[in-house]
């Protein structure tokens, strides 16, 4: 059973989001996802300062295996990207809660949060597509 | 990966054994075959590299041609020197079309007394049929039906299985050998797809399971599934039947001239004398053909895949990729594919359309990663 942290929130589309103290939100995706994927081997990010709508197709994961969409779950302002990932994309299957996050937003929208799964929901999920 | 969904996937006699090391299983050339453990497949790809991996190869075709002029036979069919290879050696083949094009790569062993031919499991039925139709008189073709066959690949293969079957030492790369190993009737070649010293192990049906554990047993191998053996091979510049090499290209077209025996050339003592003989050499003669087969590294690290388009600085469309990924021990965009000829010799910039962007890849020698044949 794959790890899925309470203190997050989820979408569908395997994506986390962690609130911060400053209101912006972390990015990535969840074990769940990264345990699909495979071993990764490539994170396109968006540029920062891109704005997104939620649902808008974010950038992408290849993994050994095949090339998957990162969908942004919340509309924003990209206001940072993972470098990190750039060098060390097997971040995303070795700590997919941590040093493998994907980007920060900065909300356009914040009444948007209350459409997130919680962990239960998101885990319930899961289990339902597995 | 020629992945395909049919109704009756047939099942190797290590299917079980597959399930038992927690494989998972995919459709792959109308069989049921483990595309990865739960290693994963990076590190079932380090393992082979650093170590040695066992793969089930037993979905490919293992035929014997036995009879007086069976060489002479086999050898119309493929540009290549049979007649004389030596007892107790291997080479690869190419059977071509009339046009010229390949219809399948295969391996071919004299074990003296019989030709012993491994095909590819998707071309299996036809590459048969292809040599049955040409059979000449006393030349007889046996379908090995009931033996698996297994790859030991990996710098440690050699002492792994030298442990089981210790005249494998005294093997060098493409020595082929009968031998028992524990009391069971196997073919042993020194040869492999990984680019590794390794070897190829033909063995009865019945005895599979048993003699693969036993491998298996060996603290330097560990199983691996075919996203592994693809990555491997692509990294070894070999190609994959069905993707860098098929009936629409020709072995020059496909970088595969050294494949192409000195005897069967133009100033050859058996010249020409297969399938689209005229074309081939044609093509050696004039060095003249549209496209090549060539080695492509990236600049970045974004895999370039198979179907990928080509183009030149100017948005010219001058190819497509045939088989590409991240390299995990090349570490390293790899790719290779075919590009217009002028477009052929190293470090030519070629550019991969790639999600709307073009992304920079040089034309490379290939293997990408050097290969480590055991030659003595």
């Amino acid at each position: 059973m794959s790890d899925v942290p309470n203190e997050l929130k989820y979408v569908a589309s395997h994506e986390w989001i962690r609130v911060e103290s400053d209101g912006t939100v972390t990015v990535g995706v969840t074990d769940h996802a990264q345990d699909l994927l495979g071993d990764v081997v490539f994170v396109e990010l968006p540029g920062a300062g891109t704005e997104l709508s939620a649902g808008d197709e974010a950038g992408v994961v290849e993994s050994v295996k095949a090339a998957s969409d990162i969908y942004a779950p919340l509309s924003g302002e990209v206001i940072e990207i993972n470098e990190d990932l750039e060098e060390s994309p097997e971040l995303v299957n070795s700590d997919p809660y941590g040093d493998g996050w994907f980007f920060k937003l900065k909300l356009s929208d914040t009444s948007e949060l209350d459409d997130l799964l919680d962990a239960d929901g998101y885990a319930e999920l899961c289990e339902a597509e597995s | 990966m020629a992945e395909q969904q049919t109704g009756d996937l047939l099942k190797t006699p290590l299917y079980d054994l597959h399930l038992e090391l927690g494989a998972k299983m995919v459709p792959f050339a109308g069989y049921e075959m483990p595309v990865q453990y739960p290693l994963g497949v990076k590190k079932e790809h380090l393992q082979t590299r650093e170590q040695a991996g066992l793969f089930d190869v037993s979905h490919m075709g293992q035929v014997l041609l036995t009879g007086e002029g069976a060489a002479a036979m086999l050898e119309s069919l493929v540009p290549v020197d049979i007649i004389d290879l030596p007892a107790g050696k291997q080479r690869y083949a190419l059977f071509t079309n009339n046009e010229g094009g390949i219809l399948d790569d295969l391996m071919v062993t004299n074990y003296g007394d019989c030709l012993y031919v491994v095909v590819n499991a998707a071309c299996k039925a036809q590459d048969i049929a292809h040599m049955r139709a040409h059979l000449t008189d006393g030349v007889e073709l046996t379908e090995l039906n009931d033996r698996a066959l297994v790859a030991l690949q990996g710098p440690k293969a050699a002492e792994a299985l030298s442990r089981l079957a210790p005249e494998v030492a005294e093997m060098v790369f493409m020595d082929s050998r009968r031998m028992k190993i524990d009391g069971v009737d196997c073919f042993v070649s020194r040869s492999g797809y990984t680019g590794e010293d390794g070897f190829e192990i033909s063995i009865p049906s019945s005895d599979a399971v048993r003699l693969t554990r036993l491998m298996l047993d060996q603290p330097e191998v560990e199983a691996i599934g075919l996203g592994a053996r693809d990555s491997l091979r692509l990294e070894s510049g070999l190609c994959l039947y069905g993707h860098d090499i098929d009936t629409t290209t020709t072995p020059i077209e496909a970088s595969l001239i050294w494949a192409i025996s000195k005897s069967r050339r133009a100033d050859g003592a058996r010249a020409g004398g297969f399938p689209g003989a005229e074309i081939v050499l044609g093509q050696i003669a004039s060095k003249d053909c549209a496209r090549k087969r060539v080695g492509l590294i990236g600049e970045g690290r974004a895999p370039v895949r198979e179907g990928t388009e080509l183009f030149d600085a100017d948005g010219n469309n001058i190819g497509r990729v045939t088989s590409g990924t991240f390299g995990p021990s090349a570490s390293a965009s790899i790719a290779m594919g075919y590009v217009a000829t002028a477009f052929s010799p190293l470090e030519t910039v070629v550019y991969a359309e790639v999600r709307g962007k073009k992304l920079p890849m040089t034309v490379s020698r290939m293997p990408f990663v050097e290969q480590r044949y055991y030659r003595g």
